[in-house]
């Protein structure tokens, strides 16, 4: 224990970055050569962790580490190379590190023997090596010399005066040991003309009484060894010095060749690091707020303005768009703090799927894409489980034993893709197999085994897939250990609809499937057009809208089936009359003489039209849930706060899309509505 | 006028005890995280003390020290490495390179101000 | 009382609770309909007179719509409805009794607050178990209060089927 302590949280954040950036690297290791840059940030994380770790006498962490350190190091100055099977070892010997800081973190001891195995290997690496540098020159001490005095002759040379060292220091601190008397040998000076002005000339002779021992005095010249004559005497106790005493020269510390510094070096910008500071995310949160009522502020001044405002106040016109423009910019601002690349939860993969590809016995390769694109703190951190489970599930389930996929005239090796990208303002997250793909069929049937459709049902391929997501689909009985923890398919689609996204699956039976996850930037505010139908308002996300039309009744036909379709250029359009699927009532609401179809794109890339009454503009909302105080709503993604301070609805295309055509005339009863979401939201996805 | 101090460490548990325990004793310190950084914080004056981490990304320890002493600023400052026991090798680089002395880590706030008193008037 | 008079008194009554050490508790009660109803004044955040909501697609009747109230969303439910009695007819004079349930906010539409009742646990009569009415299990307990019956309202199996059933499945999901 001591001052140090409170540094203790600091040190722990920064060993997650720094096993972070070990693990990076170690899952880029290879036998053989590897890049010296990443081998360097490797040790240097290691350096580090144990260097803290020492501060706070973490001593299993500490000796853990300074093993590994030392491997690192030889490794990266190329003085031991990685055999077969060392790249894994150094990634488990990462793992044993994590699971040490965790320990030292949580205060708990870690379980007895954890490391030892790894421990044992990493002495032995080092063992087997290259030979071992001499061990440390140990500095030669004069015997076991006591306490006692001493008569300490002292010449600097000038390389002392080059490293900033001054003799008078030296003699404080040599003064604090005991009674110190000096005396100056000027013998050597010169002639003040000749005189080299960091030359050293002067030697001393001093006599130190009642110091407590040599090792003491020789810690005080420790860094001036090599750089100075320095010889300690003991003084004898008796006055009889008849005998010369045999001194003890303390030559300079046996240091191998210094490597000239300028090969240290490394100018390179491979390591270019941002300076940063740590924030802490609840004061992000607070000002992402704090923004967003700035927002709604905003907006309902500009609403109440507008009305007042005219052609003569060109001025203040001016100064409000000016303000609206501001307020924009710093929402955006303030956003992009929370804006992180998805990198850091991608380079966690690696790792899993080498583990498990070892342990399902199949060869794996995961390719990786877009590591750079980002995304909102939360969304990633929230994606962490749903994406882990999915990867889990392609190599368990998707990809096909080595022998299956050779017979099937595939290479050995399966490929796990994992892709990232931002389109019409939303993220989209690929996970994708070349694997043996779903069999509609198995699929339809094990649904009507598990009595989630009807074995008369008909439904399309789409629908087929779909299925996987329904809660229910897989059952305990087929919970394996590698998928684990007895999560469905089901669950990772309400944690990605909790973030406002949508996951789908298309797939080719024999070639393999792709999961999408598509989902919003941020969970904060989203650019909408107002819609409105008999009397209400809704929000449309704007990056859904293709175009909007105004179709030609003639033009719209009635499907046997229910619902209705408008040719929009060769296409067949699906129409979604929102006054029906909202169940809304015209009762005092004159029909409009001509309605609108908004042309949006559902994340099949599909397109449907949503029938409307008016549009009513464009604007910039505050997303706030609606789950936070009530349930989900079918066909409803979320609510906005507008400036006028009601709440509207935002819209769920997706959800819309799927939605069951109902009759018009037959209004659910209270207790069908729960069912008939339950019923279709399997389908939705 | 309470002396500046340098302290140079790519870890942020590292200079903030330097910081720490330097501030405590009346130091003014000036924070870098690495050589890069500490030389461009070299260019605005003077320090009575300079307190560096060898193992640094872009720039390292030994090659700042060199560097430093190459400024006619610091060519009588007082610099110290941090290092851990094992480096030997370091300890003697950094001399060539014309460090004043070195602090071994880990340490604790008396060692580090020990060695401080050693170097620093 | 309006709003405004109910919420001055709420205020008042729970200054006063926390200075008397008594194990009285107390209630805000609240006409809906014909009947007289009450909740614990620990879960009522807020009570407000009645501004249009906005409705929500496909949910029961008495799910009224929601509210912004600075700035979370709420739902509004019609008490007399949710009760078994029909739509109540609002007006500017109605009050919405917003209440906490589970960290979740909830806005109850009622006709009028009525009072601040303060009344020991002994006071409160279990519900009989044939009490007639087929929702009783949404009472805690009833008060009689001059003359009156004031049925106690547990708030959680009140709102559980709409508010916190999907929050608990959800959890248990997730474990």
């Amino acid at each position: 224990m001591n001052d140090f302590e409170q540094f203790k949280q600091t040190f722990f954040d920064e060993c997650e970055e720094l096993l972070q950036q070990f693990e990076d690297v170690a899952g880029t290791l290879q036998a053989g050569a590897n890049d010296p840059a990443g081998l360097d940030d490797m040790f240097r994380s290691v350096h580090s962790i144990k260097a803290g770790a020492g501060a706070f006498k973490f001593d299993r962490l500490v000796k853990f580490a300074h093993e590994l350190e030392n491997v690192m190091d030889r490794v990266r100055s190329g003085r031991m190379e990685l055999a077969e099977g060392d790249p894994e070892f150094i990634m488990q010997a990462g793992d044993v590190l994590q699971d040490l800081v965790a320990a030292a973190r949580s205060g708990v001891e870690a379980t007895a023997g954890l490391e030892d195995e790894a421990l044992a290997r990493l002495q032995a690496m080092l063992a087997g090596g290259a030979a071992q540098p001499a061990a440390p020159a140990q500095m030669e001490s004069a015997g076991e010399a006591g306490s006692g005095d001493f008569r300490i002759h002292f010449r600097p040379h000038r390389a002392m005066y080059e490293t900033a060292n001054e003799p008078q220091l030296l003699f404080h601190a040599l003064a604090v040991l005991g009674e110190l008397t000096a005396k100056a040998d000027l013998s050597k000076l010169p002639e003040l003309a000749k005189m080299q002005p960091d030359e050293g000339y002067v030697s001393w002779q001093m006599e130190l009484r009642g110091a407590p021992g040599l090792a003491e005095i020789e810690e005080v010249f420790e860094f001036v060894e090599g750089d100075c004559d320095l010889t300690f005497e003991p003084l004898a106790a008796a006055p009889d010095v008849a005998e010369e005493p045999a001194a003890v020269e303390a030559g300079p510390v046996d240091t191998p060749e210094a490597k000239p510094a300028a090969k240290t070096e490394n100018s390179g910008p491979a390591a270019v690091q941002s300076t940063s500071i740590r924030v802490e995310l609840e004061r992000v949160d607070q000002l992402v707020d704090m923004v967003g009522e700035l927002v709604i502020a905003q907006a309902m001044a500009l609403d109440s303005l507008s009305e007042l405002v005219d052609i003569r106040h060109v001025k203040q016109l001016q100064a409000l768009e000016d303000l609206t423009m501001r307020t924009r910019q710093l929402q955006e601002g303030v956003m992009a703090v929370r804006m992180q690349p998805l990198k850091a939860l991608f380079q966690r993969f690696p790792r899993i799927v080498r583990d498990l590809s070892r342990k399902l016995g199949k060869s794996v390769r995961l390719e990786l894409d877009g590591e750079a694109t980002e995304v909102d703190k939360t969304i990633i951190e929230e994606l962490s489980d749903p994406l882990t489970h999915m990867i889990r599930n392609c190599m368990d389930h998707g990809l096909e034993t080595p022998e299956d996929r050779l017979a099937a005239g595939k290479p050995e090796q399966g490929v796990v893709r994992l892709s990232a990208e931002h389109r019409n303002g939303r993220i989209l997250i690929r996970v994708s197999d070349d694997g043996r793909g779903l069999n509609p069929e198995k699929v339809f049937n094990k649904a009507v085994e598990n009595g989630l459709v009807d074995a008369d049902a008909e439904l399309s391929k789409e629908e087929i897939e779909a299925l996987i997501f329904m809660p229910g689909f897989s059952t305990a009985a087929e919970i394996s250990d590698v998928s684990g923890r007895g999560v469905g398919m089901d669950v990772v689609r309400r944690n990605i609809q909790k973030l406002g996204g949508r996951v789908t699956v298309e797939s080719t039976e024999g070639e393999g499937s792709t999961f999408t996850l598509a989902l919003p930037l941020t969970l904060a505010v989203l650019d909408g057009m107002l819609v409105s139908v008999a009397g209400e308002r809704y929000v449309v996300p704007l990056s859904a809208i293709v175009e909007t039309v105004c179709p030609d009744a003639s033009a719209i036909r009635a499907l046997p089936e229910g619902g209705t379709v408008m040719p929009l250029r060769g296409e067949t359009i699906r129409l979604i009359d929102l006054c029906q699927s909202m169940n809304l009532s015209r009762l005092g609401q004159p029909e409009p003489l001509r309605k609108l179809a908004v042309i949006v794109e559902t994340e099949f890339g599909r397109r449907v039209g949503l029938v409307v009454d008016e549009l009513l503009g464009q604007q910039q909302v505050v997303i706030k849930s609606l789950e936070a105080n009530y349930r989900r709503i079918e066909g409803v993604a979320g609510t906005a706060i507008l400036g006028d301070g009601r709440v509207r609805l935002i819209l769920d295309i997706d959800g819309l899309a799927t939605m069951p055509v109902r009759n018009p005339d037959a209004r659910p009863q209270d207790g069908d509505t729960a069912n008939s979401e339950e019923a279709t939201g399997g389908l939705s996805a | 006028m309470s002396k500046r101090v340098l302290a140079v460490d790519d870890s942020k548990t590292m200079r903030d005890m330097v910081s720490f325990t330097l501030k405590r004793e009346g130091f003014d310190v000036v924070e870098a995280e690495d050589g890069v950084a500490a030389i461009e914080k070299s260019a605005d004056g003077a320090y009575d003390l300079v307190i560096s981490d060898v193992n640094m990304p872009r720039m390292d320890g030994i090659t700042l020290v060199g560097k430093l002493r190459q400024d006619p600023k610091f060519r009588a400052t007082p610099i110290l490495i941090l290092t851990t026991e094992a480096d030997q090798e370091k300890k003697a680089a950094g001399k060539a390179a014309g460090a004043t002395g070195w602090i071994v880590k880990p340490f604790d706030p008396d060692q580090l101000i020990g060695v401080v008193k050693r170097v620093c008037r | 009382m309006n709003a405004e008079e109910a919420v001055l008194a709420t205020a008042e009554a729970i200054a006063a609770g926390r200075e008397t050490s008594s194990d009285a508790k107390q209630y805000v009660s609240f006409a809906a309909g014909d009947e007289q109803y009450a909740v614990d004044i620990i879960s009522v955040r807020e009570i407000k007179g009645w501004t249009d909501v906005t409705s929500l697609p496909n949910q029961p009747d008495h799910v009224r719509g929601v509210l912004n109230l600075r700035g979370a969303v709420l739902p509004i439910i019609d008490l007399q409805c949710r009760l078994g009695g029909g739509l109540t007819e609002t007006s500017p004079r109605h009050v919405i009794v917003i209440v906490a349930v589970d960290d979740r906010q909830v806005g109850l539409l009622v006709d009028a607050v009525s009072d601040i009742l303060s009344a020991s646990d002994e006071r409160i009569q279990p519900v009989p178990e044939t009490s007639g009415r087929e929702d009783a299990r949404v009472f805690s307990g009833f008060l009689t209060e001059e003359e009156q019956m004031v049925a106690m309202l547990d708030l959680t199996r009140l709102l559980g089927s709409e508010v916190l059933d999907s929050a608990l499945h959800e959890q248990t999901e997730l474990q």
